[in-house]
């Protein structure tokens, strides 16, 4: 099975496997270690996968994996579990920041091939 | 914002609380942007909230402490500069000079330089170990201080309070915070003589003597005497002594009017910038606002007055002709966690008032009311100890009570305010000043017809949030006045309520998410519906909440079956039923923490949290619980917490009936029922109620003849009392009123809406709950009682089923690509011989950190 990417023109970045698609739960997240860095990656209902940064920028833990998956009109969303700040997940665009002053996530590019999950890292040789 | 090219140019002297305010006013309400706003803020940041100064000893950050957010900085209009202070104005040239070395040009000025802090002119008051209590500087410094202090002595540290006013119980339990112990020194004859009476007085006194805080009043300090240059203790007129390390001067504050006086400005004969009551000083292109403005002849050192004052000079500014309508001191306060109001003629200084006083020094409550000679019309009044009353009585003060005015005292009297017929100038939400007559308003005039809404629109409780059920009781009669239905949609995915979902589900016999979304609402969910259908489901006896689809509806806490913690670590409580435990069981729930390394503290739900867990370490550390024969406590839920038990007949004395019995009883029965909220339950063994069951959803309590049963009851935010729901009931005529009760709540409570609120917003309230409960009014006994059978035969224990499937187990991974690694962000620090996360700066000094990763022993 090929899936479409969520990567943006996915220029000036690293790929790294990371897991396969199976290994996701849909609309559940999971967490991940690329080189190092802590990722939240989200397989949602239409098996679409995104992944940002893990640490919530709210509460400084890294726990943005366990939130809650779900939509805002026609935008996927994940719910931080913490203090439940509401994130675009393909942006990283903070759509509810809960009376406090909002502040957004990192995201990175995606790509499912042949059921395997990359996650681009910024910078590196890969696809300049 | 409307393209203005040449906006006037405002400059605000001074970074502090209402200086805020008035910015943000001003940004609100001038839409042509007539304005330009340049900020000058002697602090080396934005203004915070200086109320909520002494949280910073409790663990917050002083990010915490920060005013809303960080647009009102960005906006284009607004020039916000940290770290300046004006040095002079010049009223001819109109212009400022700043620390800085610049010189702005102003049309108009206002000054919110707040105040300073008064040192008494004491020998030895500026040793070091001698501080104020005005700024975050001023608190982190004292905080350091005391840190260092006791690192380097090797012993628990004393220190002194001067003044045993608002400032100085503030200072007593910052100290306290810091594990001072900590003598209060008050010349006048009593504690917070500005706001309560001699009986008041007392009462605080007692309260805060309770917590462990010495206090002195009567008593003049004379000197401060001192050692190697460090405070060692102080000498009073009386000629008595005491040793201390660390003196707190919070005998009052001082205008900051030197940049008024220098200009040339009227000042008052006691300080502070005179104005009138546009707030306009001497000159009319100035205006002073806040603390340091002397209005009506003085000085108002609270903050609502503050935030009146920039509101007018708002309004002035765009050409409006608002007036100060005059200043209410009322003030209610928690200072070292005890309630302190005082409102109105608290003195009774009218000629002719009566005073109607309930003191109950066991109970630690003083309250007076303030009547008029015909005990008719409220005139003021004072409470220590529970202030639940005030949000009631101070809009009456001046109006008549109507009633026995004592009645307005008794805590039921006080709780029976029908939120309906506040009227207008009653301030609802006290943190942002906002009255009832504006909540309607923002409904009938300004077109708003949800919560959402109104709090946009009014800023109601939009800060600590506590005003939100009497929010949404105003807004839901104002809407239902009008003739709009009031949606009780649960969010944008579902238009139904909670019961109603709930219904369709058991009636359609539906059992996943994708079903129920599919037929009755739209979209993927959220954090909202999915917890609530995830419940529903559980509630129905579905099967195991990690099943499936099933585990992607379930909250945070639901979804690991542990407790999440600031840091990102979980906590684990076992069940303990009824809080009975033999030493073998402690001793293995003692021997897990000691291998995992986990923090323990004994619940005040009678049983041992254990604190710190990874999200990998989980399954391990249930697996040893599990096998010591413990089980789920389901701390995480919102289901079945604890019974809470007293000791009963079996050994107490008193005890008429087995409470423990019952109480482990009820506790396996109900365990791991899901329901709207927490459910709590509690034993007594007789009427003097050590288990405090009536402050329980369901509380039972021992008679010669049986049981009595009380419902409703819960402590937290609004504690209520369980009211009694029937008397003298057999063993097995309880447990089926208590199994109807609780599945009628189950069924049709709305989410997050625990049993007290639900038997008061219920039809017919209590009687009709009753009617259906003990006499099967709606016919549904039956069917209730099934499903509670349901409930107990298929009740398997959560963690031991997860064990047991490898599926469920995956997902403990930490993460999915490295399942064991573990974050090595969490970082903890020994406290009292226990770890505990690491503070930011702890981490940031270097401060002796031990790894949670390396503390665990596998077994
Ligand atoms: C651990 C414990 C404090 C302690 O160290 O003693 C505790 C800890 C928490 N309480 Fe509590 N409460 C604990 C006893 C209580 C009690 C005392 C009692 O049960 O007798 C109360 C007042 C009684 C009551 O509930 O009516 C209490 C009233 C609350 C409330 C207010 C509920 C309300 O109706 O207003 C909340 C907030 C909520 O649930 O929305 C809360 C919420 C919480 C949360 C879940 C807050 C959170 O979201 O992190 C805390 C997490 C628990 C954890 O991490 O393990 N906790 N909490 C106690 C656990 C008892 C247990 O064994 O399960
Ligand atoms: C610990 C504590 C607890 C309190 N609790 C309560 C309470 O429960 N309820 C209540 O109503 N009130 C309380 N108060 C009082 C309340 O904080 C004040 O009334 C309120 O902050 C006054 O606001 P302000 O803006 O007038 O002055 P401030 O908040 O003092 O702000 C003035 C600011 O101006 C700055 N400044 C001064 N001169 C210059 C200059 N020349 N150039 C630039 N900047 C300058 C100062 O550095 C300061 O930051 C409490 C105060 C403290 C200290
Ligand atoms: S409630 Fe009664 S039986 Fe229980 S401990 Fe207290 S006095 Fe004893
Ligand atoms: S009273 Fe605190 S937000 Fe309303």
């Amino acid at each position: 099975m090929t899936i479409e990417t969520t990567a943006p023109a996915d220029l000036g970045v690293t790929w790294h496997e990371v897991c396969s698609l199976k290994s996701l739960s849909r609309e559940r997240g999971a967490a991940a270690l690329v080189e190092g860095t802590q990722v939240a990656l989200f397989r949602t209902f239409d098996d679409h996968v995104h992944a940002v940064q893990q640490l919530d920028p709210f509460s400084g833990a890294n726990v943005m994996s366990r939130g809650i998956v779900g939509t805002r009109g026609s935008v996927p969303t994940v719910a931080s579990p913490m203090y439940k700040q509401v994130f675009d997940l393909r942006t990283g665009a903070c759509l509810d920041p809960v009376g406090k002053e909002p502040r957004s996530l990192t995201t990175y590019p995606v790509h499912v091939v042949d059921g395997v999950v990359s996650v681009g890292l910024p910078g590196g040789q890969g696809a300049r | 914002m409307v393209d203005n090219p040449t906006p006037r140019q405002l400059v605000v002297v001074g970074g502090g609380m209402v200086a805020r305010r008035l910015v943000d006013a001003l940004r609100a309400r001038d839409t042509a942007g007539q304005w330009a706003v340049t900020l000058l803020c002697e602090e080396p940041r934005a203004p915070y909230d200086r109320v909520a100064l002494t949280s910073y000893f409790t663990g917050r950050d002083p990010e915490d402490l920060a005013l809303g957010g960080q647009e009102l900085w960005d906006d284009p209009l607004v020039t916000l500069r940290r770290g300046v202070a004006a040095t002079a104005v010049d009223r001819r040239s109109k212009t400022v000079a700043t620390s800085d070395g610049r010189v702005l040009p102003y049309d108009s000025l206002v000054l919110a330089t707040g105040s300073y802090a008064a040192v008494p002119p004491v020998p030895g008051k500026d040793l070091r170990g001698a501080f104020v209590y005005r700024t975050i500087d001023d608190v982190a410094d004292l905080r350091t201080y005391v840190e260092q202090l006791r690192t380097e002595l090797g012993r628990p540290l004393r220190g002194a309070v001067v003044g045993g006013g608002l400032l100085g119980l503030e200072a007593a339990g910052a100290l306290t915070a810091l594990d001072v112990s900590t003598t209060v020194v008050e010349f006048a004859p009593r504690l917070m003589p500005l706001q309560v009476d001699d009986g008041g007085g007392e009462a605080l006194r007692r309260l805060i003597e309770a917590l462990g805080v010495s206090v002195r009043t009567g008593t003049a300090t004379s000197k401060v005497t001192g050692r190697l240059g460090r405070v060692a203790g102080m000498e009073f007129a009386d000629g008595d002594r005491l040793e201390a390390d660390v003196v707190v001067f919070a005998v009052g504050v001082r205008p900051r009017d030197e940049l008024a006086r220098e200009a040339g400005l009227e000042v008052g004969e006691r300080g502070g910038v005179v104005v009138d009551e546009s707030c306009a000083t001497s000159d009319p292109s100035v205006w002073a606002v806040g603390e340091v403005a002397c209005i009506g002849g003085r000085c108002l050192g609270l903050v609502a007055p503050g935030y009146t004052m920039a509101e007018v000079v708002v309004d002035r500014l765009l050409g409006g002709g608002g007036t100060f309508p005059g200043a209410d001191l009322s003030t209610k306060l928690k200072l070292l966690g005890v309630d302190v109001a005082s409102f109105g003629d608290a003195f009774a200084s009218e000629p002719g008032s009566l005073e109607v006083v309930i003191s109950d020094p066991v109970a630690g409550v003083y309250k007076k009311l303030v009547v008029s000679d015909d005990a008719r019309t409220l005139r003021g009044g004072i409470l220590v100890g529970d202030a639940s009353a005030y949000a009631a009585l101070r809009p009456m003060v001046g109006r008549e009570l109507g009633g026995d005015p004592a009645a307005h005292l008794l805590p039921e009297g006080a709780a029976a305010a029908p939120a309906g017929d506040l009227p207008e100038d009653a301030t609802v939400c006290s943190c942002n000043n906002v009255t009832a007559g504006a909540i309607r308003c923002s409904v009938t005039d300004g077109g708003c017809t949800d919560i959402a809404g109104v709090k946009a629109c009014t800023r109601a409780g939009t800060s600590c949030g506590s005003c939100l059920p009497l929010v949404k009781r105003l807004v839901t009669t104002e809407l239902e006045k009008s003739g709009v239905e009031v949606s009780n949609a649960l969010c944008e995915h579902f238009d139904l309520s909670r019961a109603q979902l709930f219904d369709v589900v058991r009636v359609q016999g539906l059992t996943t998410f994708s079903e129920i979304i599919d037929r009755h609402g739209r979209g993927r969910g959220c954090d909202i519906c999915k917890p609530v259908i995830g419940s529903i489901l559980a509630s129905l006896g579905t099967g195991h909440i990690l099943e499936g689809e099933r585990a992607s509806l379930q909250d945070t806490n639901d979804h690991v079956m542990a407790n999440l913690q600031k840091d990102g670590s979980y906590s684990v409580v076992p069940r303990i039923p009824g809080g009975e435990v033999t030493p073998e069981g402690l001793i293995s729930i003692g021997e897990v923490a000691k291998d995992f390394g986990l923090y323990t503290k004994i619940t005040g739900g009678q049983r041992i949290d254990l604190f710190g867990a990874r999200i990998e370490q989980l399954p391990r550390i249930w697996r040893r619980l599990v096998d010591a024969g413990f089980e789920s406590g389901h701390a995480y839920g919102k289901s079945l917490r604890t019974v809470k038990s007293c000791v009963g007949s079996t050994w107490c004395r008193y005890g008429v009936q087995d409470s423990v019995g019952l109480a482990i009883a009820l506790e396996l029965r109900y365990r791991g029922l899901r329901s709207p909220h927490k459910i709590k339950l509690g034993v007594s063994g007789c009427a003097r109620e050590c288990a405090e069951a009536r402050g329980k959803d369901v509380g039972v309590i021992a008679t010669d003849h049986g049981w009595n049963v009380y419902v409703g009851g819960n402590g937290g935010f609004t504690p209520r009392h369980a009211q009694l729901l029937a008397e003298d009931l057999d063993t097995e005529t309880l447990v089926r009123t208590i199994d109807r009760f609780l599945m009628y709540y189950v069924r049709t409570a709305d989410r997050l809406q625990r049993t007290a609120a639900w038997v008061e917003d219920h039809e017919g309230g209590l009687d009709a709950i009753r009617a259906v409960v003990l006499e099967d009014s709606l016919g549904i006994g039956a069917d209730l009682d099934d499903a509670m059978a349901g409930h107990v035969d298929g009740y398997e224990d959560e963690w031991a089923a997860a064990l047991d499937d490898p599926e469920t187990l995956r997902r403990f991974g930490s993460f999915v690509n490295a399942p064991d690694q573990p974050d090595d962000t969490l970082v903890y620090v020994s406290e009292r011989g226990q770890p505990r996360p690491a503070t930011d700066s702890e981490r940031t000094g270097g401060a002796v950190l031990i790894a949670g990763t390396t503390l665990e022993v596998r077994r």
